[in-house]
């Protein structure tokens, strides 16, 4: 499959959340997010970046406790956070299949916890912490329209 | 006049915790019966969605007898309320349709509950451990409703009038403490185990975190916190017990005083009667009290056992949807992401 990786720098939330921003405004249905990263790397900011870049107004929370969150935009955003989850397989299989292989734009939050369960074509994000306020974002793309995505994108 | 009797079966099954109560005239706790899945869900390590929907299945019709049995059977009850939302969607569709059958074999009314106005609702009901003559919470009432999923404050005008006066930008209180407790090594529930490690620190530490004030707006952001305990942690080579237990204070005084601070002055500018504390971070001691000195007007906080989830608070909320006939028709549906308000 066609793969693509780039590296971003982020040296405040305001440029991870910039980063999802500009893929929301180019993301399309269907379009798969998995975003890998410590607590306090930006995997929240960067889905309320995406939020915007769909025009999506309202504030975009964390879905820890809920699991799910959607919202509606240009399309609609499924925003999952496996944190909590202990048997992944299951729900992940199961009650969020038809959102992940549907028309909406999923963002999946500690994704790394069903990798193998999620979509093989999709845009993975590794949020490396670097210091206090410094963040590598790691990109890569799988599939002809996630890698499309990503070479539109402009990072610093 | 005498007020008829108006006895209120409620089931409440949004999460891990299988629960049924009778509520009279929505104050008086008839039965309260509750099958916690805590451990369960322990053994596993997290929640697991799955596991919650099998075991309210199992408990359901037992906790439901139960609770209708110590409020003298069904010829007492006068309706049947069910928490429709928000919640996970597989425990939801139990309790609703558990909720909807019974409603149609007893020829009982039908309400539909948001778990978030159950949880306001608990600081209309009267137990043991509040005077049996205590007036209800005056309108217009300001609510802080703080949990693991939401950190909201509302304005309520009247029964089942709300309306949204702000609510976090990222994180919500109970995840904010949850999440702190986990990077602390303090275990979870993360609420309890800061409180509990805070109450051991020493009175003077060096140890400062940031609040997000957000001027200008009733809404708030805690996320900021745990980046900056992070950024505390990776600059101490040494994280002993106490040094442990001064983060945990801090913390709990940054999130503490932000939520006390923007309530009251929110209730000012609103120029509310009353304000009420609701949701699990309500059981925070430290937040309890620095509300109830900081307010000049009445407040309100549910007793411990109320400010989990279970099923009075639901029923509690449904008198007044029934004194409305505010009632659901047999169509009603679970809503994972229902909102209190807009």
């Amino acid at each position: 499959m066609a793969g693509l990786t780039i590296s971003c720098e982020s040296s405040r939330p305001e440029d991870t959340r910039s980063l999802g921003r500009q893929l929301g405004i180019v993301a399309q249905p269907g379009d798969v997010f998995l975003l890998v990263g410590e607590l306090g790397a930006g995997k929240t900011v960067f889905t309320q970046g995406l939020g915007e870049g769909m025009g999506i107004r309202e504030p975009i929370n964390s879905p820890t406790f809920v699991l799910l969150r959607e919202y509606q935009g240009r399309l609609t955003l499924y925003h999952y956070d496996l944190y909590r989850l202990a048997n992944v397989e299951s729900t992940v299989t199961r009650e969020w299949e038809e959102f992940l292989y549907g028309q909406g734009v999923s963002a999946v939050e500690w994704a790394n916890r069903a990798s193998e369960l999620l979509p093989a074509d999709c845009l993975l994000l590794e949020f490396l912490i670097e210091s206090d306020t410094r963040r590598v974002l790691k990109l890569t793309a799988s599939g002809e329209r996630h890698v499309a995505l990503l070479s539109s994108l402009h990072c610093s | 006049m005498t007020t008829p009797t108006v006895n209120i079966l409620a089931l409440e099954t949004s999460c891990d915790e299988t629960s049924a109560a009778v509520v009279r005239n929505g104050r008086q706790v008839v039965s309260n019966v509750t099958s916690t899945q805590e451990a369960i869900h322990r053994r596993y390590g997290g929640i697991v969605p799955e596991v919650a929907s099998r075991e309210h299945l199992l408990t359901v019709v037992p906790v439901v007898e139960e609770a209708v049995e110590q409020a003298g059977g069904w010829e007492e009850i006068s309706a049947i309320a069910t928490v429709h939302g928000p919640g996970l969607a597989g425990s939801l569709l139990v309790g609703v349709n558990v909720c909807k059958a019974l409603a149609l074999a007893r020829d009982l009314p039908l309400i539909g509950i948001n778990h978030l106005e159950g949880h306001v609702y608990a600081n209309w009901v009267i137990d043991r451990s509040t005077s049996q003559d205590q007036p209800p919470p005056e309108f217009p009432l300001l609510a802080l409703i703080v949990s693991g999923g939401h950190s909201e404050l509302v304005l309520m005008r009247d029964h089942g009038n709300y309306e949204l006066v702000g609510q976090t930008r990222d994180d919500a209180a109970g995840e904010a403490f949850d999440k702190t407790a986990r990077l602390l090594g303090l275990g979870y529930p993360g609420g309890p185990a800061i409180q509990k490690a805070a109450e051991a620190a020493a009175e003077q530490n060096d140890i400062v975190l940031p609040r997000a004030w957000l001027p200008g707006s009733d809404d708030f952001s805690f996320s900021g916190l745990k980046t900056a305990v992070l950024r505390l942690m990776s600059g101490q080579s040494d994280a002993d017990a106490s040094w442990i237990a001064a983060v945990a204070a801090e913390f709990q005084r940054s999130v503490v005083d932000v939520l006390v601070t923007k309530t009251v002055q929110a209730a000012q500018r609103l120029r509310v009667r009353s304000v009420a504390l609701a949701g699990g971070v309500a059981a925070n001691r430290p937040l309890r009290e620095g509300l109830r000195e900081a307010l000049a007007i009445p407040f309100y906080c549910p007793p411990f056992w109320l400010c989990t989830d279970n099923a009075a608070m639901s029923a509690s909320a449904a008198y007044y949807h029934f004194l409305q006939r505010d009632f659901a028709s047999g169509d009603l549906d679970v809503q994972p992401g229902l909102r209190l308000a807009a």
